[in-house]
This record gives structure tokens, C-alpha cells and sequence, in this order.
């Protein structure tokens, strides 16, 4: 059975000024008229599986549907047109560092990190200790959040998103965490939970990187589906693509 | 129905532990850890109530017996439904940063907001309780009643909350025209005068106004000496689930909706 299967699925965003339109704008240009509602796909039917044990690379140029793609399937979006179906444990890190608390310590941060990702209390008192040490974090663990450097930020984001094993792992430019040290540490953790069999997602604009670790890839342009397959065919194509441009 | 509350309530139950984080963050936030920042909520209200009672007794002769306590009745509901809906209304756009990052029930962020709000009020309400007492108000078994509309008017905070903080993720400037209707709200709702001198079809007219129907409940438990009529539990009642009801089928509907607004 496919851990991850989507068929034909479409998500369209509500475009226009709508993030700064007031109620009174809107009902002065409802009286008028001129109130519009635009819509824009930014995923444009799309369809693919993937089985356990696959990583599937996702490539594209910017504003390619990637990210909304994984929105989807991490369950934070839903799809307008299309089915899809998920199996498993998710643990998703969709650019991490955001949504901390500034005013909070790092140690109040990561219990509620813990618990937004669905952890037990009894789960974060056992391994809180190892979260920090893997984000090398120790003499900072009453600070405020806010006083930490944001590459430290990043290291405890990942630190407590990747110290479960979830059957699916979705991961948005994430693998360049940190400092060299870091990096090496961080990837060494990231295949530790691939080769336990997780299913991976994993977008990058390395393409060196997507050749090295991808099963199977997929080639967004502008919400479209390019192409989906093989690694190297794929990867070749890209590449070449990259150059007309 | 009963089948989907049974599954709230496990959702509810799976969701102890962000909800408990939650509440601590919020409480944290608000009171910035000093005991200066929570003496200082409850000596707002108070330093209002003062301005008030020595306005409206000196100047405007206002000298029914308890007035003060008459004021403060009103007040302390009032401030309690203005704190609550209003942090509802920001309990959204506040966390959109992990909303559009992470999948998580949305109420969970209202409801934690809600329970700082509540412990503010239920503070304040000790104070109200030693004041009546000082001002010579006898206690009877009667004042147990008091839960009835404090319960309805959480329940009617928390549908407000959920309708204004769904409003706010699509209207930017609700911010601004809640203000607004609060401060009308509160000419409105008899904090600091009687209805009495109004003609009988006016008086009425006040019922349709919810913050008035639990202010009103209040006085006639603490200062009238006699729990309210029927018609008056079920208004409580109506407008508590009305409110909640609105407020989660909005939810409902625009769940992933929100997430194009933030």
C-alpha cells in the first residue's frame, strides 16, 4: 500500500489586496461593484505515490507550488479539487524557527513545540534532556528565547522535530541547519530516520543533494506538473532546463 | 449531536497537553511573570470602579442604597466580556505563525486565551464579594446561583471570541469598529444607571441586550434578594448557545479557509 497518494490534486489561493481590506472597504466596494475575488492555482493538478521507504525530491523554481504542496500534505491546507490519502505519522518541518515565543525561556519553548507536535508531557520530561543536548543548547536552556542566535533558533527547532520517529517526514530546506558541525550532525539524524523506513518529502534547490538522497522526484513549474520519476532522468532534464533559461 | 460533543471532548482530551501549554504561555505573556503585572489587573478595574462611584455619587447624585456595589456588578461583567472577547479576537492573527506552519485545532488558541481571561474575572469577583460584604450585603444560599450566569456568559465570551477572531483574520479593521462597539456597548448596558426611570416597553427593549441579561441576573441575586424569573434563565441560555453556536459553525465552514487571510 502507497503511504502518500495524491490524485489529481489542485489547491487555489485567493489573490488580491484581501490582507489589508478592512470591512468597510469591502462593503463600500460591494455597493459599488467593483468587489472581486480573484483566484490563482498554485498547485495545478497534481498527481502522484509514493510507497515506504521513498524520499521523493521536490524540485522547482520559486513560487513552483512547492511549499504549498506541503501544506497539503502535512494537513494544514486542504486540497479544492482532488483526493488525496496519507497513512502514518506525520512530522512536518515547514521552515523552521517560526512560531516560537520570544518572551518565553528555551526550556518553556520546547514543551510547547512538544506538545504543538502532538508529543505527551511523560514523552517531553524523557527526552527533553536529549532535545537540548543534540541542540547543544545546555548553558541556554533559561534564556529567553529571543536572546538566541537564529542559527540556534533552527538547531532546537529540529532537535525537537526530529526526535521521533514518524513514518512520514516532511522537510522544506531545512537541511542546511546550523553550522558545518551542525549540518553534518543534522543529516546524519535525517538518514538515521530514512533508513528506519520513513517516508520522506524533501524540497531543495540542491539538486547535487536531491541526486544523492532522492528515490523519486517531482518537477513543479508555476503549479504544473512537469514531471515525476526517476531520479537521474529527472534531475538531467532540470538541470538542463536551468541552463536555457 | 451528543456523538459530536463525545468526539470534542476526546479531541479535547488528546490536545491536555498543548492546551495546559497554552494557558501557561498566555498567563506568562500577560502578567510578564512580575506579581506587579497581576496586582495591576486587578487594580485597574478598581481604580475605575473609585472614578466611577465618586462621580456619579457626588456629582450626578446618584444615592440608591449599594450603589457601589450596583456599579461594580455591572462593571465586573462588562470587563470581563471586554478582556475575553477581545483577547479571542487577537487569539488568531497572534498565532498565525504556527497555525500556517502546523496542523492544530484553531479553538485550542481561543480557548487558552479564554482561561487567562478567566482567572482575571474570577479574582475580581472575590473582590466584588468582599466589597458587598463590607457594604453590609447578606450572603444567603441564594448567591450560589451566581454560577448560572457566569457560566452562560463564558460560553457566550467564547462564541463571541470565535466569531470576532474569524471576522478579524478576513477584516483587518475589526479591531478598530470592536472598540467602537464596545464603548457603545457599555452606554448600553445599564453599568452605571437604572432602567427604571425608562417607560415599561423601553425597559424591555434592554433584554435584547445579552451583557445586560447577566449584569441583570447579578444584581438581583446579590442586591434584590431574589433569583430571576424563568424567561430570564432561558434568555441567558439562548443567548450563551446562540452565540457559540454561530461562532463554531463559522469555524466549521472557513477552517482552512483562514489560512489564505493570515
Amino acid at each position: 500500500m502507497s503511504k502518500i497518494e495524491l490524485n489529481d490534486v489542485s489547491v487555489s489561493y485567493i489573490v488580491g489586496d484581501f490582507s489589508n481590506v478592512g470591512l468597510k472597504d469591502v462593503i463600500i466596494q460591494k455597493i459599488k461593484g467593483t468587489y472581486t475575488q480573484k483566484e490563482f492555482l498554485a498547485v495545478d493538478h497534481v498527481t502522484f505515490s509514493l510507497d515506504e521507504g521513498e524520499l521523493l525530491g521536490i524540485v522547482g523554481s520559486n513560487g513552483a507550488g512547492k511549499s504549498t504542496l506541503l501544506k497539503v500534505i502535512s494537513g494544514i491546507m486542504r486540497p479544492t479539487n482532488g483526493t488525496m490519502a496519507v497513512n502514518g505519522s506525520i512530522a512536518s518541518l515547514l521552515e523552521l524557527g517560526t512560531g516560537f515565543d520570544g518572551d518565553l525561556t528555551v526550556k518553556e519553548n520546547t514543551f510547547l513545540r512538544g506538545a504543538m507536535l502532538g508529543y505527551t508531557r511523560e514523552f517531553m520530561n524523557e527526552t527533553y534532556k536529549s532535545i537540548i543536548d543534540f541542540a547543544e543548547l545546555q548553558d541556554f536552556e533559561d534564556r529567553k528565547f529571543s536572546h538566541l542566535s537564529s542559527g540556534m533558533k533552527s538547531r532546537l527547532a529540529f532537535s525537537i522535530a526530529c526526535l521521533v520517529k514518524p513514518e512520514i517526514l516532511i522537510l522544506d530546506e531545512v537541511l542546511s541547519v546550523g553550522d558545518g558541525a551542525f549540518r553534518k550532525k543534522s543529516e546524519d539524524k535525517m538518514f538515521e530516520i530514512i533508513k528506519g523506513g520513513a517516508t520522506t518529502l524533501l524540497v531543495s534547490h540542491s539538486i547535487s543533494q536531491i541526486r544523492r538522497m532522492a528515490t523519486k522526484v517531482l518537477w513543479l513549474d508555476k503549479g504544473k506538473q512537469i514531471a515525476f520519476g526517476d531520479t537521474k532522468e529527472i534531475c538531467d532534464k532540470y538541470e538542463a532546463f536551468l541552463k536555457t533559461k | 449531536m451528543i456523538e459530536a460533543i463525545r468526539s470534542q471532548i476526546v479531541q479535547l482530551k488528546k490536545h491536555k497537553f498543548l492546551f495546559e501549554e497554552l494557558v501557561k504561555r498566555d498567563f506568562k505573556k500577560k502578567y510578564k511573570r512580575t506579581v506587579l503585572g497581576m496586582l495591576w489587573s486587578l487594580i485597574s478595574p478598581l481604580m475605575q470602579l473609585l472614578v466611577m462611584s465618586v462621580v456619579f455619587t457626588h456629582f450626578f447624585g446618584q444615592h440608591k442604597p449599594h450603589y457601589t456595589i450596583y456599579l461594580f456588578a455591572g462593571n465586573l461583567t462588562y470587563s470581563f466580556f471586554k478582556d475575553s472577547t477581545n483577547g479571542g479576537m487577537n487569539s488568531l492573527m497572534q498565532n498565525a505563525g504556527i497555525i500556517t506552519k502546523i496542523n492544530l485545532p484553531k479553538y485550542m488558541f481561543l480557548l487558552s486565551k479564554n482561561v487567562a481571561s478567566l482567572i482575571n474575572f474570577g479574582l475580581t469577583l472575590i473582590i466584588f464579594l468582599v466589597f458587598a460584604a463590607v457594604d453590609g450585603v447578606v450572603f444567603h444560599f441564594r448567591f450560589l446561583m451566581l454560577i448560572y450566569p457566569i457560566v452562560c456568559l463564558i460560553i457566550f465570551n467564547i462564541g463571541c471570541g470565535f466569531i470576532l477572531s474569524a471576522l478579524f483574520v478576513i477584516f483587518k479593521d475589526i479591531q478598530y469598529l470592536y472598540d467602537i462597539f464596545t464603548l457603545m456597548l457599555m452606554y448600553l448596558s445599564a453599568i452605571f444607571y437604572y432602567t427604571d426611570s425608562y417607560p415599561e416597553n423601553i425597559q424591555r427593549l434592554f433584554y435584547l441586550n445579552p451583557l445586560y441579561v447577566y449584569i441583570t441576573y447579578m444584581r438581583h441575586i446579590v442586591l434584590d434578594g431574589y433569583i430571576p424569573g424563568l424567561a430570564t434563565h432561558a434568555l441567558c441560555l439562548i443567548y450563551a448557545f446562540g452565540a457559540l453556536a454561530i461562532g463554531a459553525l463559522i469555524y466549521k465552514k472557513y477552517n482552512y479557509k483562514f489560512m489564505y487571510y493570515m
